[in-house]
């Protein structure tokens, strides 16, 4: 009996341990990546960017953090105090919590469920909660009107998400993100598929409120949107939970149209490269195109915003399920299963 | 049985240790930083104004017809799921029914845009 349970014990302490080892490579990530958002925000402006603390400015990203710890958490008086906390909490744990399915090579995965493109659909449909809670539960009307534009918005760019990856699945035959990988051992789906590739691209910025379409926090409108009342960690909490979000984004985007982990040329020098720098170099190239989006276009206004989503997106992508479908039906590509 | 203690068990801890990392953040904090409040600081901002009138105010009814489309079509998308990854198999029948479906919900999407529902002025 205690055997058995310090056996489990240790399979418990086992999983949590390889949780850790996806949450702090994560942590890093988003580090690099905001710094790297920040570099090439100011190259493009001609500026040099942080550049005063440590190497490079390389410590400018961790110090702001440490900042945020030592910071007063300021609570409003009118504010509903449970929600308040609840709301911060929530985003960055659903945020992370979608990472446990993504397969950074061949697998290697904590858990590679059958289910797991519903898996991230829902966990990222869950993130609205999030900021209708902190809207709601702030009590000032900055934030209130952030929320409903922002869960609004991320409503609207959700449906269009919905249909791209339906495209992509009915290429594969599998809700399992490794065989969506699998499935490109040929030919990457951006190739075939680059309009869809192009509508989940803008619908992932619109989903994670970047730029151009960062209008819940349209600071000349909105102070700072549904964040307007947070202060010290939890207002970290949402940056993290969004810069994740980012990172996951850039992930699926890899996963589904540009072959995961596989190299681009399956020859001697690029395929002796382990499969998940391929993974971080891939990602880390969609990053870069988001990050020069922030740097290039002006913000829209919200009712083009809406327009694009649901008058542009919608009918596309609805017909783009029609025109994939009926081509993989008619020629006999679809996947079959014995 | 086993096959879903191997495959999801793991995923119930990391979403587990997602949220404690999350609550150990916010506590960390609480015990670092000091708190001072006054009446000033903590009352919400509104442009440097005290606050007037109440916050939880009446919004626009598109943001409620915005949402009640999107339960439609989400809907759809996740009815889609199941059909998208078994339609090689479900022959002529599945696909056609499908494509009807899909008819229908444009005929209703045309009805939507031609009624001004996604219109914002």
């Amino acid at each position: 009996m205690i055997a058995l349970i310090s056996e489990n014990l240790f399979h418990l302490f086992f999983i949590v341990g390889l949780c850790l080892l996806i949450f702090v490579p994560l942590l890093l990530g988003v580090v690099i990546v905001l710094f790297a958002d920040r570099k090439i925000w100011a190259a493009v402006q001609k500026r040099k960017g942080p550049n005063v603390v440590g190497p490079f400015g390389l410590f400018q990203i961790p110090a702001d953090g440490l900042k945020f710890l030592f910071k007063e958490i300021i609570i409003p008086d009118g504010a509903d105090k449970t929600i308040y906390f609840v709301a911060p909490i929530l985003t960055s744990t659903l945020a992370i919590a979608a990472w446990a399915v993504i397969p950074i090579q061949e697998n290697i995965v904590l858990s590679d469920i059958n289910v797991g493109v519903l898996y991230i659909f829902a966990m990222s449909s869950l993130g609205i909660y999030g900021i209708l809670m902190a809207g709601w539960a702030s009590n000032s009307k900055y934030p209130f009107l952030g929320a409903l534009r922002s869960a609004a918005q991320m409503v609207s760019y959700e449906v269009s998400i919905g249909f791209v990856i339906v495209t992509v699945l009915m290429c594969v035959g599998s809700l399992n993100l490794s065989e969506i990988v699998y499935a490109q051992k040929n030919i990457w789906f951006f190739i075939p598929l680059f309009p869809m590739f192009v509508v989940f691209f803008i619908s992932a910025l619109a989903e994670t409120n970047r730029p151009p379409f960062d209008l819940p926090e349209a600071e000349s409108e909105l102070v700072a949107g549904y964040q307007t009342e947070y202060s010290a960690m939890p207002f970290l909490l949402f940056f993290l939970g969004e810069y994740i979000n980012i990172l996951l984004m850039c992930a699926m985007m890899t996963i589904m149209f540009f072959g995961g982990w596989y190299p681009p040329i399956d020859v001697a020098p690029f395929n002796l490269i382990p499969g998940f720098i391929w993974f971080l170099v891939k990602m880390m190239v969609i990053f870069y195109m988001i990050s020069m989006v922030k740097a290039f276009v002006p913000r829209y206004r919200y009712d083009q915003l809406m327009r694009l989503g649901w008058k542009v997106f919608l009918p596309l992508s609805l017909l783009a399920v029609v025109v994939t479908s009926s081509v993989l039906f008619f020629f006999n590509l679809a996947p079959v299963f014995s | 049985m086993n096959f879903i203690l191997d495959e999801y068990l793991p995923l119930a801890i990391f979403i587990i240790v997602a949220l404690v990392i999350s609550c150990l953040f916010i506590l960390a904090n609480f015990l670092v930083a000091r708190r001072n409040p006054d009446p000033e600081k903590s009352d919400a901002f509104e442009s440097g104004f005290p606050q007037f009138g109440d916050s939880r105010m009446k919004f626009d009814i598109r943001f409620y017809l915005v949402t009640l489309l999107f339960i439609i079509f989400d809907l759809e998308v996740t009815f889609l799921f199941p059909w998208a990854i078994t339609f090689g198999n479900l022959g002529l029948l599945g696909f056609f029914s499908m494509m009807f479906f899909l008819g229908v919900l444009t005929i209703g999407f045309i009805y939507e845009w031609k009624k001004g529902a996604l219109e914002w002025q």
